[in-house]
């Protein structure tokens, strides 16, 4: 970037930390932006005419001699239609060989919607996944992450959500991506012909991590354009958000701050429900929703990250391998989507709530059989029955490989209920048993 | 003359302000900034330093920038008009606001000025007066708000005249005091308070007694909270805190309920803005929006404003208590309250205590639920504040210190339970683990055994004996197999078994089952128990199984269906004859 006339440069830097640089500076404004020897910088504090500013590439090899030049804003994405169809480092700069974007020069991370003026959210988000549709219906407007282990296939599930959900606009914020998973995203898009669909803000393996920070800010800046000016439906893919806690937890660890529950800053929550929050159903037909990836180590959800990302969205979608079909499936058990309450039996069949809660009774009975098994007491008829459609359920509707409509999911589960239990044992409302029931 | 400062320093929302005059602790300062003014609070003095926590955001806040000291603290406006509406966490308007973004720096007015109210006098010239008396009342949503000797007047003052029956506005003038000085002061339809301050202005706080009926059975039955009483809601995420909450504040025999949303999901709240103006208050038929307030600082509103939310929201339900009036408070949830103290106290680098909450965090804790009770005003009437918070406990760990903190100073605790949830037993309230102590108060057992009979508490002691019974047979049964212990243990399980189905679980989406009037608790504990008393003959253990199930089957029928209607008769019926199949004639 230029150097404008009435820029001030500043050569002297007084104290140098990991991911800070402190200096003497006078007019600067709080959460400005500067470069240092062309590094991008933000204020993050200032004591009198003391300026500490964090660095997002990192301060390797930053002298004390280095020049500082104070842009005079925070961190600005330009919008407009031109970002359709783009890729984009962490700090909206193109990466695809492509020319600048021209449009609006906006503020990331802007203010929050007036509560009173969101909307119920209330359209249904359809992927053909049984396991999410049927059992855990995902609403435009909602938040939701996927909570999985590093070495599940969750990037892959959510890029098949992502081209088979209807919005209008698909934004990609990736975080700490390692370049295969990157060219895999583009290729999974390019091979969809939906390249002109997508918006794309990656932050690789490669990159330094503190500029993460600045990715999820990119991408909902993005998607408050389209889903405001445009009144589009837009679906933001956040990938992975334990590094970006991590990231987190860097800076403010070099800053001095005390940390509080597994080393994260003591604002974590509020972090990240600023971002989360902006997951919204407009009055004016735009929405915005949020599926995310938040890994775990060891399935732990007493981690601080995951913790606090459970009480700020609107549920969460475990992933599982499942040994008996061996198929990764969407776990019935901890899987919750809070908002199919309003979509469920309104927007679907009338049966879809029934359906939904007997076939996932049916999977608990079967687990207790299960158990009952491994600890070698005898097995009722009942029990044989449960397992051998536990196996058919699990095939059938919860791995990850189905896709139908909502309609067939219904049916199938009407057929397995027929196959391997009686009317009684189902126990479901007798009208619609008698108009659903498979003979 | 009005202290002035110079923005010195900038850390997060947390800014150091040289000033040029005297400033008190929690006094309110604005920052001018070339488009707006941000809206601040004194948290700390140190020389000419003094420390101010910003209730926006501080980007683009510059050293130099001037600061304005206002003399008074976090007040509130407290006059009729607050009922219905939607409030942030500074008692903002929200929906005067224009546009769908929150702008920084936009204050909206909490009340309308222009709206015309009937005043009905209370008083009259020649009446001796002291603070928080009644002057004349208002019609408000059905409510008789009533217009009191604002609560900052010090000392006994004579009524010298109030205006006659008839249409006002907010600030016109209803009554002149006379001090004991002799000098005369206009009283108007409005009062500020500041809220970090506590509403005194009552004669005696006694200890509460009287049901405060929620329709929940396993909290109006088995722990049940009383007008004036204080409860905290502890769950990790997915047990139904939220559900729970709503259920409580739509179908609790109040007069106001007041919400605090406070640093929680924004769809939560629009919840609430969606169905309350179409509900019905199942206690006088009007709408429940009528009688609701929401304070709404949700996850991603200003931090430091969350703090300030559930004070704004206790002095509006003090407010209403000294009207005499029967007052709710929830607050969802206490732990982001004690989160954003937790990032304040970071920023002043104060030494941190357990998990970096600041050390007098339990004090704050205590003092804060300690607003709530139920008194006896000047004039004798009673009025009550019951207040219900939740937490959200890191990891699910109670052992953290807001949930420790907490249960030190509130009297009931409703324990939400994972396995609960995951077997969809709700409300996920665990009747072991949790309590209230009001079922140990004499002046509970007096009223509840008028109110309902003598023997209630007994009995109640009993269902809970009955079920820890039945919890540890349970445990055996998992241990030894079902065919490894007696069939009598079976029959010891399921018996504890018809209480967590019939009594404990509920359901919330039911229009009858959601609420469940104390005359009907009874009735129902009462035939459960009858059931738990009986000798059952039974060959073998899966005999004890499907039966019980029937049993079950049956009382929840009647739990579904209209109280003493023809059906829930018939389903009656068909329990006594169930059960003459397996009792001793």
């Amino acid at each position: 970037m230029a150097t404008k006339a009435f820029q001030k440069i500043y050569t002297k830097i007084s104290k140098i930390t990991k991911a800070t640089c402190t200096l003497k500076a006078e007019g600067i404004g709080n959460e400005e932006l500067a470069e240092i020897d062309g590094r991008l910088a933000q204020v993050v504090k200032i004591i009198g005419d003391e300026v500490t500013l964090q660095v997002f590439g990192g301060t390797e090899g930053i002298p004390t001699n280095a020049e500082v030049v104070f842009l005079g804003k925070a961190p600005t994405l330009k919008v407009s239609d031109q970002l359709a169809g783009r890729f984009f480092d962490a700090f909206g700069k193109p990466i695809d060989g492509g020319p600048e974007v021209e449009g609006e020069e906006r503020e990331i991370g802007g203010p929050s919607v007036n509560p009173v003026r969101r909307k119920q959210p209330s359209e249904l988000i359809a992927t053909g996944i049984a396991g999410i549709d049927l059992n855990n219906t995902l609403v435009s407007g909602q938040k939701i992450p996927f909570f999985a282990d590093p070495d599940q296939p969750f990037n892959q599930v959510m890029a098949m959500v992502a081209l088979r959900a209807k919005a209008d606009k698909i934004i990609l914020g990736g975080m700490g991506l390692t370049n295969d998973d990157y060219l895999y995203f583009k290729n999974v898009f390019d091979n969809a012909g939906a390249l002109d669909r997508i918006i794309s803000f990656v932050n690789t393996t490669e990159n330094p991590p503190v500029e993460r920070l600045l990715v999820p800010d990119m991408a909902l800046t993005a998607a408050e354009y389209f889903a405001v000016e445009k009144n589009e439906s837009v679906l933001v893919l956040l990938t992975d958000m334990t590094l970006f806690a991590d990231a987190l937890s860097i800076v403010s660890n070099r800053m001095d701050q005390i940390p509080s529950k597994d080393s994260m800053p003591g604002s974590l929550y509020s972090d990240l429900a600023k971002i989360y929050e902006k997951a919204v159903q407009f009055p004016d037909g735009g929405s915005i929703t949020i599926i995310a990836v938040t890994t775990l180590s060891g399935g732990d959800i007493t981690h601080a990250i995951p913790d606090n990302t459970g009480y700020i969205t609107e549920g969460q979608l475990f992933l599982r391998r499942d040994t008996d079909i061996g198929k990764v499936i969407v776990d019935p058990f901890r899987s919750l989507s809070r908002l199919k309450q309003l979509v469920i039996g309104e927007k679907t069949r009338e049966d879809h709530p029934q359906v939904m809660n007997t076939a996932v009774r049916l999977f608990a009975d079967a687990a207790n059989a299960k158990t009952k098994l491994e600890n070698g007491f005898d097995l009722t008829d009942y029990d044989e029955r449960t397992l051998a459609y536990a196996k058919e359920y699990s095939n059938k509707l919860l791995a990850i490989d189905v896709n139908i409509g909502t309609d067939e999911m219904l049916d199938t589960g009407w057929d397995l209920f027929a196959k391997y239990f009686s009317k009684e044992e189902v126990g479901i409302k007798q009208v619609l048993v008698d108009k659903y029931w498979k003979n | 003359m009005l202290t002035k400062g110079i923005v010195k320093g900038i850390i997060s929302n947390l800014v150091i302000v040289e000033v040029d005059g005297p400033v008190s602790q929690n006094e309110i300062a604005y920052i001018k900034l070339p488009e707006t003014k941000l809206m601040s609070e004194v948290i700390k003095v140190i020389g000419k330093n003094t420390y101010i926590q910003v209730f926006e955001s501080t980007r683009g806040v510059k050293v130099g920038d001037p600061v304005e000291f206002m003399g008074y603290m976090l007040e509130v406006s407290l006059g009729p008009g607050i009922l219905s509406r939607n409030y942030d966490g500074l008692q903002n308007d929200l929906d005067k606001m224009e546009g769908v973004f929150l702008k920084r720096g936009d204050y909206t007015s909490a009340l309308d000025d222009e709206k015309l109210w009937d005043f009905k006098p209370l008083a009259k010239a020649g009446d001796t007066v002291v603070a928080a008396d009644w002057l004349g009342e208002v019609d408000e949503n059905g409510q008789p708000h009533k217009i009191m000797v604002p609560f900052v007047f010090e000392g006994v003052y004579t009524v010298k005249s109030v205006v006659e029956k008839g249409q006002y506005k907010i600030n016109d003038e209803v009554a002149v005091l006379t001090n004991s000085d002799g000098d005369n002061v206009s009283v108007t339809m409005v009062q500020r308070w500041p809220v970090k301050q506590p509403i005194k202005a009552y004669r005696d706080k006694p200890r509460p007694f009287k049901l405060l009926e929620t329709g929940v059975r396993t909290i109006d039955t088995i722990n049940p909270i009383v007008e004036g009483g204080t409860g905290f809601i502890p769950g990790p995420f997915g047990t139904g805190k939220t559900v729970l909450q709503h259920a409580i504040s739509k179908q609790a025999e109040a007069d106001i309920v007041v919400i605090a949303a406070c640093g929680e999901r924004a769809n939560e709240v629009v919840e609430i803005f969606t169905e309350f103006p179409e509900l019905e208050d199942p206690h006088t038929g009007r709408k429940l929006m009528e009688r609701t307030i929401i304070i709404a600082n949700t996850s991603n509103m200003p931090v430091a404003a969350r703090e300030a939310s559930v004070y704004t929201a206790m002095t509006l339900a003090e407010y209403y208590r000294s009207m005499g009036l029967k007052v709710l408070m929830m607050a969802d949830s206490t732990s982001r309250w004690a989160q954003a103290l937790r990032e304040m106290s970071n920023r002043l680098e104060e030494l941190p205590g357990q998990d970096a909450f600041p050390m007098d965090l339990s004090a704050i804790i205590a003092n804060f639920y300690a607003r709530a009770g139920f008194v006896y005003l000047n004039n004798g009437q009673t009025g009550s504040v019951t207040f219900i918070g939740t937490v959200s406990p890191a990891g699910g760990n109670l052992k953290e210190p807001v949930t420790e903190s907490t249960k030190k100073v509130a009297r009931c605790f409703y324990a939400l339970q994972q396995s609960r949830a995951d077997s969809k037993r709700y409300p996920a309230i665990n009747p072991i683990d949790s309590y209230s102590k009001y079922l140990e108060y004499p002046e509970y057992a007096e009223y509840i055994s008028k109110r309902i009979d003598p023997d209630w508490i007994d009995l109640v002691n009993e269902v809970k004996t009955v079920l820890l019974r039945g919890q540890e047979v349970s445990e055996q049964i998992n241990i030894l197999g079902d065919d490894g212990v007696p069939v009598e243990y079976h029959v010891r399980f399921w018996k504890s078994e018809v209480i967590d189905f019939v009594i404990l679980q509920q359901d919330a989406f039911d229009k009858i089952d959601m609420l469940t009037p104390i005359e009907r608790q009874d009735y129902m504990l009462r035939k459960v128990m009858d059931i738990c008393h009986s000798d059952f003959k039974f060959e073998n253990f899966t005999e004890v199984d499907t039966y019980f199930k029937r049993i079950i089957n049956n009382l929840k029928q009647m739990n579904y269906s209209e109280f003493e209607s023809e059906k829930f008769k018939k389903y009656e019926e068909e329990l006594v004859s169930i059960l003459k199949e397996r009792t001793a004639a």
